[in-house]
């Protein structure tokens, strides 16, 4: 089973990366795109048959993947 | 007073041999290396966790060095009110233990920042008792992620518990936005936990205390520490 998980920084945190492709992309010409953040996507292959497959996920992005200071992820 | 020392090496550090001589000039005696993946560390007074890019940066800066074998024994070290100071990626690594508060971001305009800078003396601690006031350190900073952030509650806790050791500032003292080179909350360069015997602070005082080096200031903040 493939698991993706979202990871962005809160909404209340600046994403200077987002703001900067935001600029690239309306000096290209699109200027119809705004608010733009960027994230990252984690993507794992966990058992089929694994028990407690929610309490697992929620451990290893406690334990890990996201930092609950500055971001909040998602299972996709 | 002569103090003990050790310095913790991550693959990917690299300011381990600049921390190490920065503690041996200073002390008077040798450091102990220390490996990341060895379970326990010398009973010494001063530890440094350097600055560098641990695991390359992976994930998030310090995430991955925070789970260290030897991070059981910095918790145990910290606990018992020895020193530690953890320097640009080094105070990266202690936000992500959790042994101070907080995070560091990606540098509000997205430029790898590798400069000399100003700081001040904010809240006194053991790390700059021996620093005036009205003295502007001038000490380089070298990194990527270094934008201080924490919550309105967790700033207001820095501030009523005076755990906030130093400022960016320029020549002057001012502290301003063009001071503030990585648009760290509250111009934040350097904060203590609450028992202050931790340190962590983006700037590198370890590459500022040589005659060779452009401002020997950092030598400032160690002395502190030696009486």
């Amino acid at each position: 089973m493939r698991v993706k998980i979202l990871v962005r920084l809160k909404k209340q945190i600046l994403e200077p990366q987002g703001k900067n492709i935001e600029e690239s992309l309306n000096s290209l010409g699109f200027d119809k795109c705004s608010n733009i953040r960027q994230g990252k996507l984690i993507e794992l292959d966990l058992p089929d048959n694994l028990d407690n497959k929610d309490t697992y996920i929620k451990d290893i992005c406690n334990k890990l993947l996201f930092n609950s200071i500055i971001e909040e992820y998602e299972v996709l | 007073m002569s103090l003990s020392s050790a310095v913790i090496t991550f693959p990917g550090s690299n300011c381990d041999r600049d921390a190490q001589t920065y503690l041996e000039t200073l002390t008077n005696q040798d450091t102990h290396k220390v490996w990341h993946k060895d379970v326990t560390l010398p009973k010494v007074d001063i530890l440094i966790i350097p600055g560098g890019f641990s695991f390359g940066d992976y994930l998030r800066s310090g995430a991955m060095a925070s789970k260290s074998p030897i991070i059981n024994d910095v918790l145990k070290h910290a606990e018992r009110g020895a020193y530690i100071i953890g320097i640009c990626n080094g105070f990266q690594i202690l936000t992500e233990i959790g042994i101070l508060d907080g995070a560091l971001n990606r540098n509000v305009n997205l430029k790898f920042l590798a400069k000399n800078c100003f700081i001040k003396k904010n809240h006194n601690n053991h790390f700059n008792k021996k620093i005036s006031i009205d003295k502007r350190l001038c000490i380089p900073v070298a990194h990527n992620e270094g934008s201080y952030y924490n919550s309105i509650e967790g700033l207001r806790s820095l501030e009523d518990n005076q755990q906030i050791s130093f400022l960016y500032c320029d020549e002057e003292g001012n502290t301003t936005d063009h001071s503030n080179l990585n648009g760290s909350l509250n111009h934040i360069a350097g904060i203590t936990n609450k028992k202050k015997n931790v340190l962590g602070l983006m700037p590198h005082p370890e590459r500022a205390f040589q005659d060779f080096h452009t401002s020997q200031d950092g030598q400032l903040i160690l002395e502190s520490l030696l009486g």
